[in-house]
């Protein structure tokens, strides 16, 4: 089997998007181009609001994700957990169809006898261990985040760290929002080290809005972008190194 | 992971309730719930041959791994290495199926409770005990992970510590598939999260850290991570003792657990608790041997014979239980 790519998404936000596209309709469009989304709804203290959870567990539902709301302070151990999941979620997906045209429509791990469900389980950990992983992180930077920012920094860190841990190849880059004139601005290329981060997000546009829905079809055309670019050199893109933009 | 807002459906099952399983059809009958955790809620129920531990989780996938590790322990040779595994099923509810495993249901006390209790040498005996079963572990090449407190227990007497929950344990040379922060280097910037043997150790020296600070502490953004620990360790009068192990723990300077085992050892049987040991057991010596004692001429050099006699005798009898332990 060859090692394939799993490409995320994965958005840290404390709120409601308030402009713009329908977040849940781009995390829609996003998961057809084999984009898994993840969301963290990052608070304070006290809970989110009904609608701002409602939103974070519609985008990750229709991007094909993990979502998990969290206190600031548990935001290293979520943020790596549920990249870890929304990745076994993704891989699993694809084992799933490959199990269903091997042994026939509807069959789903749990119609397995629970023997041979240990095999698949080999299988996936296996393919989560070795694939690599192309990771675009975009995060709310709007005003109510600010005092969240260090803690998003040492979890973007800690990410990396448990990443850098797996066998297959990691690439990471860094998008905030809302920024001035568009929706998203880079805060950091493609590169495989994560840590390279600090300090990114001391100058800050904040603002009012929250324009998540734009933010995500943005960081979906820097995916589609980098996507383009790899495919062509040759055919076989995913052993090559990053060209450098 | 309690604050944490899941999705996941969980599946209740209450005391009496019987449980039977979809593909093999063994019947459980639930006693009462023992505790939770990422993956599932673990019960007290009686099977067919006695008391088991059966946890239910609500991934397959989850469950199914966590299996696939018990499966592979229980082919080391020797004491099991964690609970030993006895069946895999699934349930049907009214709310859905959901994928249950049965382990040997281990009875014991917590560890921090444990040594809170018992005198300090038992910190270094059970820490002994614990790094040569991770030594059995790493040698099939497989690395525990997430070790810690919670997922051990002290059973007996004779007191032996187990591994009660090994969802954690991952494949050397793979990522730590789960991990508390409290223990994990990564965490404390003082290594990768790779799985190598020198992670468990790691997280072994911050088990004894534990120990001492029950309620743990987080890395302070002010100071040097490992000097924080570093102040820790000798802040306290019996982690002290152990300075040297632990900290080549910490530092990654043990490859094998056989290595740090080999220092921890020769300080729980240092001077300094040998010492220690014998003022104790003095008050609790046979009545006899004291009688014997009174009965001998008053010289002035008695006394320094006196406690030579006793601490030799207590030194040969703690070379005989190490011997035991070892066999």
């Amino acid at each position: 089997m060859s090692r394939g790519t799993l490409r995320q998404i994965l958005l840290l936000t404390d709120g409601c998007s308030n402009t713009g596209e329908d977040p849940i309709a781009m995390a829609a469009l996003a998961k057809e181009e084999g984009i898994t989304i993840n969301v963290i709804g990052v608070i304070e203290q006290g809970q989110m609001s009904e609608q701002g959870i409602q939103e974070v567990e519609g985008i990750a539902m229709a991007g094909g994700g993990v979502s998990q709301i969290v206190y600031t302070q548990q935001l290293s151990q979520t943020v790596q957990m549920v990249t870890r999941k929304g990745m076994t979620q993704t891989i699993q997906g694809v084992v799933s169809k490959e199990l269903e045209g091997i042994l026939g429509k509807e069959t789903s791990m749990e119609d397995l006898e629970p023997e041979k469900r240990g095999q698949v389980t080999e299988v996936v950990d296996e393919l989560g261990e070795t694939m690599d992983l192309d990771i675009l992180i975009l995060v709310d930077t709007s005003a109510s985040m600010k005092s969240k920012l260090p803690m998003v920094q040492e979890a973007l860190t800690d990410l990396s760290v448990s990443l850098n841990a797996r066998t297959g190849d990691n690439q990471f880059s860094v998008y905030s929002f809302p920024a001035k004139r568009k929706s998203i601005e880079r805060r950091l290329n493609w590169t495989p080290k994560l840590e390279t981060l600090t300090g990114v997000f001391d100058k800050l546009s904040s603002g009012g809005v929250t324009p998540t829905g734009p933010a995500l079809q943005e960081a979906l055309n820097a995916f589609r972008k980098r996507m383009k670019k790899k495919e062509q050199p040759i055919d076989e893109g995913i052993y090559l190194e990053e060209p450098g933009m | 992971m309690k604050e944490f807002i899941s999705k996941n459906q969980v599946c209740k099952l209450h005391p009496g309730q019987q449980v039977i399983g979809k593909w093999h059809r063994k019947s459980y009958k639930i006693v009462k719930q023992l505790g939770y955790g990422a993956t599932g809620t673990v019960y007290l129920a009686h099977g067919v041959d006695g008391a088991v531990a059966l946890k239910v989780g609500a991934e397959s996938m989850a469950i199914s791994s966590e299996v696939n590790v018990l499966q592979q322990l229980s082919k080391v040779q020797g004491q099991h290495l964690g609970p030993s595994f006895i069946d895999v099923d699934d349930i049907i509810t009214s709310e859905g199926t959901y994928p249950f495993y049965v382990m040997e249901y281990l009875e014991g006390e917590p560890l921090i409770p444990f040594w809170q209790k018992h005198r300090p040498e038992w910190l270094g005996i059970l820490m002994v005990q614990l790094l040569s079963d991770l030594d059995r572990l790493h040698r099939i090449g497989w690395i525990f992970g997430d070790l810690k407190p919670e997922n051990l227990i002290v059973t007996g007497p004779p007191y032996r510590i187990r591994w009660m929950d090994v969802g954690g344990t991952t494949m050397k040379g793979r990522a730590i598939k789960e991990y508390t922060e409290f223990f994990d280097r990564g965490y404390w910037g003082l290594g990768s999260r790779k799985a190598e043997p020198s992670y468990d150790l790691y997280s072994v020296a911050m088990i004894m850290i534990n120990s001492r600070y029950p309620s743990r502490f987080d890395k302070k953004p002010s100071s040097a991570p490992y000097k924080q620990l570093q102040k820790a360790i000798v802040n306290d009068t019996i982690l002290k003792k152990y300075q040297s192990t632990i900290e080549g723990a910490l530092q990654g300077k043990f490859s094998e657990a056989m290595a740090m085992r080999k220092s921890l050892v020769s300080q729980v049987g240092s001077s300094d608790s040998r010492r220690e040991y014998k003022v104790t057991r003095r008050t609790q010596a046979p009545t006899k041997q004291r009688k014997k004692k009174k009965k001998q001429p008053a010289k002035k050099s008695s006394a320094i014979f006196e406690t030579f006699l006793v601490g030799s005798f207590l030194l040969l009898v703690y070379i005989l239980y190490w011997f035991g332990q070892m066999m």
